[in-house]
């Protein structure tokens, strides 16, 4: 049997992941890269490639990454609270309780905000 | 030897960094920070015709206190729907805080926020229902499609689709030809001849992207950054650095830099944490009533409805009045006026036994009248299904849509996860007793103290202008907006008539030597345990109770943290250089607030400010501003009347520069 490749790491820093690219869709555009306050992202050395996240625990949530990023309904990047910061609700209907994250989640609600995702004058 | 310092081949700083080089900018007027109030003072500066340049930490197109986005437009009494006169307003608003606002940022406001809305407009974000989806609403005037917020008879708080509001402020300061720098943290003013107290005639800034020195020359400056965030609390291991309402950038830069170059200061000794704690939810994420989900109905785990009640406490029979100012009342004030003033005062929900905390109604100051308290099973809902379909669709399709960090971090996350406002409800949570530095409020709507200023917004310092939250006692969005604009119109007229500026070099080299040294060093504390440590200091020495013994024990440490733990933080790149340089802010906010803190020998109400050795509240000879400043290095303290602003509609007329 081959031998275990396992390395040394210090701790993950958290929260871990305060936003999901996905590698598929992004085209590594670095829209989001210029558009965080924080500038927690870097942009890719390899071209085309999704940012690195530099500093998670920097992220404070805003979303403009998503906001952003042209490929943002397609997938490209979603923003993911951490555990400690998904809430509940329950079904008025029903009694059942539901929280953001839970293993079989209902089915989404695809009904966008007044004015649509991109509301402008 | 640590893991760092083992690891030899981490990725390489993907922008070229040049330690030093120094840039130079020339301009007529310097804006000093680029969020809400700083974009609009250099939209009002540009719009003279003079040489704009902006800087901002962060990234322009989204940074700043209101940069995420807004919902609620205050203050828009002058819209042709609206009940209520500036002076009406303003002195509601002075009233409610028993006159602890500042007077001037308030009538401004009151003047010009439907100016600012109506521009804004033209820069492309939607203020109507131009579609017609709300046709007939209580909250919708029919003529103008706007649609209200809180008093639906009064009509003086506008509901907005603000998520792109800094996209829009953006491209016009760009269209205006408005030199932006962004990711440049400002370190410091300079002043004539390099003394504290001299005119400003530019600032020092470092870049968190290359490390290379930037220096700014303008012959008016406006100051428009935030009052400190990260200065009690600073984790970023629980939640990353969401706690703060704010962005967490906003470490109260401009107050430091007020502060060393000898500003005049007033209010600071309220200052107090703000944020939604360590252990809070998203911001507007969590079932409750008030704000941005006013007047949504709140029910307990059996379905039985949490009462509202009007402000004479009598029980509210439908959702419709929850809107309505009470009879003989002719407007109500937004959350019900904080001070629990009975002319302003709006309908409430009566507070749950057990958590006082959860209604704003109920976390009254000392002093208020004791509320009712009803009984309900825990936990408690918000419940949006049962509100009318037309306030549901405006209170989570609208408002906790475009709130601010709230588009994609609410709305797009909770209805991808499958929340449905027709059919869920969303749990609400309490929190409970704990000390004050720890609670979720400050922030909001008045901001801390800060930079006092006269008519023209000009601050102490000759050709140094202050708008939005970094005013003392300003309010929110609006707020910066409608000052911004007017600081920057002022601050343009100065520069028409103002000498070029020369700067002194010994104060650039100084400036550039304290910048760099945190590169220099090695196997210093970094930024992240020096904040933390910063933060204990205060909560340990400006808590819920201060004393002068407490708070020069606190001085004390500062001091002994600045030659020590601070002398060695050490620095790997830009980003954390940046990073290191605001914490010093942090440390000389401390200083700042703690030094007001020491100035005001009373206890007060307003302020939220108990002395334990001077423990008599409110006492009338103290029922005044009091200032800090330093001058040659020492503390100077000083006052100034509640109602120094004078006549609002005399003195708005001879500065505004209004014609009309």
């Amino acid at each position: 049997m081959a031998k275990e490749d396992v390395r040394m790491f210090p701790n993950m820093v958290t929260p871990n992941d305060p936003v999901i690219f996905n590698e598929e869709v992004c085209n590594g555009c670095n829209n989001c890269v210029e558009h965080c306050v924080m500038d927690i992202l870097m942009p890719n050395p390899e071209k085309g490639e999704p940012p690195i996240i530099l500093y998670p625990d920097e992220c404070w949530y805003d979303g403009v990454c998503v906001k952003s990023c042209p490929l943002w309904q397609k997938g490209a990047i979603t923003l993911n609270h951490p555990m400690n910061q998904r809430v509940r609700w329950k079904r008025k209907a029903t009694g059942k309780h539901y929280r953001i994250g839970m293993p079989n989640p209902p089915k989404p609600n695809n009904k966008p905000p007044v004015g649509g995702w991109d509301a402008k004058a | 030897m640590n893991y760092e310092d083992f690891i030899k081949n981490a990725p390489r700083w993907p922008y070229p960094v040049n330690y030093g080089k120094e840039n130079e900018v020339n301009c007529d007027v310097l804006v000093l920070g680029g969020g809400i109030a700083g974009c609009w003072a250099a939209i009002g500066a540009a719009r003279k015709g003079v040489k704009v340049a902006l800087v901002d930490k962060g990234a322009t197109v989204s940074s700043g206190a209101g940069g995420a986005g807004v919902d609620h437009w205050h203050c828009v009494v002058t819209n042709p729907a609206s009940k209520i006169s500036p002076e009406e307003f303003t002195q509601a608003l002075l009233d409610s805080r028993s006159g602890w606002r500042n007077g001037i940022a308030a009538y401004i406001t009151s003047q010009d926020s439907y100016d600012c809305l109506l521009e804004i407009e033209k820069m492309g974000m939607k203020i109507r229902d131009s579609d017609d989806e709300f046709k007939g609403a209580e909250f919708r005037d029919e003529k103008t499609k706007l649609l209200f917020a809180y008093d639906y008879t009064a009509k003086y708080c506008a509901r907005v689709w603000g998520s792109y509001v800094k996209e829009a402020l953006h491209k016009e300061c760009r269209r205006l030809g408005v030199k932006i720098y962004d990711h440049v943290f400002v370190s410091s003013l300079l002043s004539a001849g390099g003394k504290q107290g001299a005119r400003v005639i530019g600032a020092t800034g470092v870049s968190s992207r290359t490390g290379e020195f930037y220096v700014f020359k303008g012959k008016a400056s406006v100051i428009s950054m935030y009052f400190p965030q990260r200065q009690w609390i600073f984790s970023t291991e629980i939640r990353g650095l969401t706690y703060s309402h704010r962005t967490p950038n906003l470490t109260g830069d401009g107050h430091s830099l007020a502060w060393k170059a000898g500003v005049t200061l007033a209010g600071v000794e309220s200052s107090s944490p703000g944020g939604a704690g360590p252990y809070g939810y998203p911001q507007y994420g969590t079932g409750n009533a008030n704000n941005t989900w006013y007047a949504c109905t709140i029910v307990d785990a059996n379905g039985k409805e949490i009462p509202w009640v009007d402000r004479d406490g009598n029980i509210l029979k439908s959702v419709s009045e929850r809107y309505r100012p009470a009879a003989g009342q002719k407007f109500f004030l937004s959350g019900g006026g904080e001070g629990g003033d009975h002319r302003y005062q709006g309908p409430r929900m009566l507070p749950v036994k057990g958590m006082a905390e959860f209604g704003g109604a109920a976390r009254g100051r000392p002093g208020a009248p004791e509320v009712k308290m009803v009984e309900a099973e825990m936990p408690l809902y918000a419940d949006l299904p049962s509100m009318p379909a037309q306030e549901r669709r405006v209170i989570f399709g609208l408002m906790i849509a475009q709130e601010g960090k709230t588009l994609i971090p609410i709305y797009r996350t909770y209805t991808q996860a499958g929340f449905d406002p027709d059919k869920d409800l969303l749990q609400g949570y309490t929190m409970g007793a704990m000390p004050k530095w720890r609670q979720s409020g400050g922030g909001g709507v008045i901001a801390g103290g800060g930079p006092i200023t006269d008519w023209n917004l000009m601050t102490s310092l000759d050709g140094l202008f202050a708008a939005g939250g970094q005013i003392f006692f300003n309010g929110d969005h609006a707020y910066a907006a409608a000052t911004g604009r007017y600081a920057g119109t002022r601050a343009a007229d100065y520069a028409a008539a103002a000498s070029a500026p020369a700067t002194n070099r010994k104060q650039v080299e100084a400036e550039k030597a304290r910048v760099y040294a945190p590169v220099k060093r090695k196997n210093g504390v970094e930024w992240k345990e020096l904040n933390a440590g910063v933060c204990k200091v205060m909560q340990d020495y400006c808590g819920d109770v201060k004393s002068e013994e407490v708070l020069k024990l606190g001085l004390k440490w500062f001091e002994e943290i600045e030659a020590g733990e601070a002398a060695s933080a050490t620095a790997r790149n830009p980003h954390e250089l940046v990073r290191v340089l605001e914490v010093f802010n942090i440390i000389t906010n401390g200083q700042m607030i703690m030094e007001g803190c020491r100035a005001r020998k009373a206890s007060n109400t307003a302020l939220g400010f108990i002395r334990s050795d001077y423990p008599e509240v409110n006492p009338p000879e103290w029922q005044k501003w009091v200032t800090i400043k330093q001058d040659q290095g020492k503390v100077k303290t000083g006052e100034l009347a509640l109602d120094y602003h004078g006549d609002v509609k005399k003195n708005y007329k001879a500065h505004s520069g209004k014609r009309s």
